[in-house]
């Protein structure tokens, strides 16, 4: 329990003059989805059921391979921007500030190794 | 963690039951939430019997009666009667609206009354809005300018004046931020949608000059950016207002001088 006024209560520590770029940031990323995705499967579609070599020769060319590495880049960095504020929402305190490190590693993580994966298949 | 399930000492129990008028032929049950800070019990939900013969046709009209004629210890805010001073403001059968216009009509089924939502309760159907006020202060409700103050009247074109409509009717009965979830979880640093309406009321004010700082104040991933537009806000304005379409608007600008 402490004495603060209704009015210091309400204030806190005053604006963290940031959030602008977050919000900014996950409209591009949005929209960048909107066309990535379709690509993405329209591209990644047409390889199911193809046997190693023709996967390895269809993304041995440039457009399904970076259409599928953009993909995994924006995706990871939406999602690790979508789950942040998800995490804010609902979790206060130090658990908020380890579980949104814990979904960083884990976004840039899950992007790395996809487009590892992809180089390797690509070069 | 935020809190899903409500306490021990405030979930809900049976209450009393009331007699049903006698000799009336058209009664309507009343579920009312009913707690007293000083009898130590837990909230209960008391039920009631109005004559709807011999009643007025809003919400607020069967509070008064059963006030006056069944039960001198409920408790709610109630001024106006007219929509006008958001005293009223309830949960009425699960929209948080303006008792005093609402009527009994839109109801189907029996009435059932609480609090606003995830609010502390003073007593009965009384919340405190304490922080609720003084979010809203914070947020210099007032015309701030810095150009010596014209001999008449600062001036401003009908256009101008009518970017005000759709905001300065708010009535700060507080719905809107009661039934936002982000309110709810977060309601210690997210303005909420009154607040953050009304901060948009001076932003695009023509004669304000205190737009950027307005602004500067607002950007904070807290109290402007846990609106996810999930429009509760809106849906529920007993007046009418879209917050959320304000809070939109604010988000714009905060880009527009960005980017």
């Amino acid at each position: 329990m402490a004495f603060l006024t209704d009015r210091k209560r309400a204030t806190g520590m005053g604006s963290a003059k940031s959030g602008t770029h977050h919000f900014w940031s996950m409209k591009v990323s949005s929209v960048a989805l909107l066309f990535l995705l379709p690509m993405f499967i329209f591209t990644f579609g047409g390889t199911l059921g193809s046997n190693y070599a023709e996967v390895m020769t269809y993304f041995g060319r440039p457009f399904p391979a970076i259409v599928a590495a953009l993909t995994t880049l924006v995706g990871f960095k939406h999602f690790n921007d979508g789950a942040q504020v998800l995490i804010e929402d609902y979790v206060h305190g130090l658990m908020q500030k380890v579980l949104i490190i814990l979904l960083t590693c884990l976004s840039y993580g899950a992007a790395a190794v996809g487009i590892f994966a992809i180089a390797k298949l690509a070069l | 963690m935020v809190q899903l399930t409500l306490p021990k000492n405030s979930r809900m129990t049976t209450g009393k039951t009331w007699p049903k008028p006698e000799g009336a032929n058209n009664i309507r049950k009343f579920q009312i939430y009913r707690w007293n800070p000083d009898d130590g019990k837990n909230p209960s939900v008391d039920t009631y019997w109005v004559d709807m013969d011999n009643c007025g046709p809003m919400i607020l009209d069967a509070l008064i009666k059963i006030k006056n004629e069944i039960d001198p210890t409920l408790t709610f805010r109630r001024s106006c009667r007219e929509g006008i001073c958001g005293s009223c403001a309830m949960n009425i059968d699960g929209i948080n609206t303006l008792a005093c216009i609402y009527g009994m009509d839109e109801v189907k089924g029996d009435v059932k009354i609480y609090p606003l939502p995830h609010m502390p309760v003073v007593k009965d159907l009384i919340p405190d809005l304490t922080h609720f006020y003084a979010q809203h202060a914070s947020i210099m409700p007032w015309l701030e300018t810095k150009t010596n103050r014209p001999a008449k009247e600062w001036k401003q074109s009908i256009e101008d004046r009518k970017k005000l409509d759709g905001l300065y009717e708010c009535v700060m009965c507080a719905c809107c931020s009661t039934s936002c979830p982000s309110y709810w979880w977060n309601g210690d640093r997210y303005l909420g949608p009154a607040a953050l309406l009304h901060a948009y009321r001076w932003i695009i004010d023509s004669r304000d000059e205190a737009t950027g700082e307005r602004l500067d104040e607002l950007e904070d991933p807290f109290k402007l950016y846990r609106c996810h537009t999930i429009m509760n806000c809106a849906k529920t304005c007993p007046k009418g207002l879209n917050p959320a379409l304000a809070i939109a608007e604010i988000k714009k600008m905060m880009v527009e001088r960005t980017v």
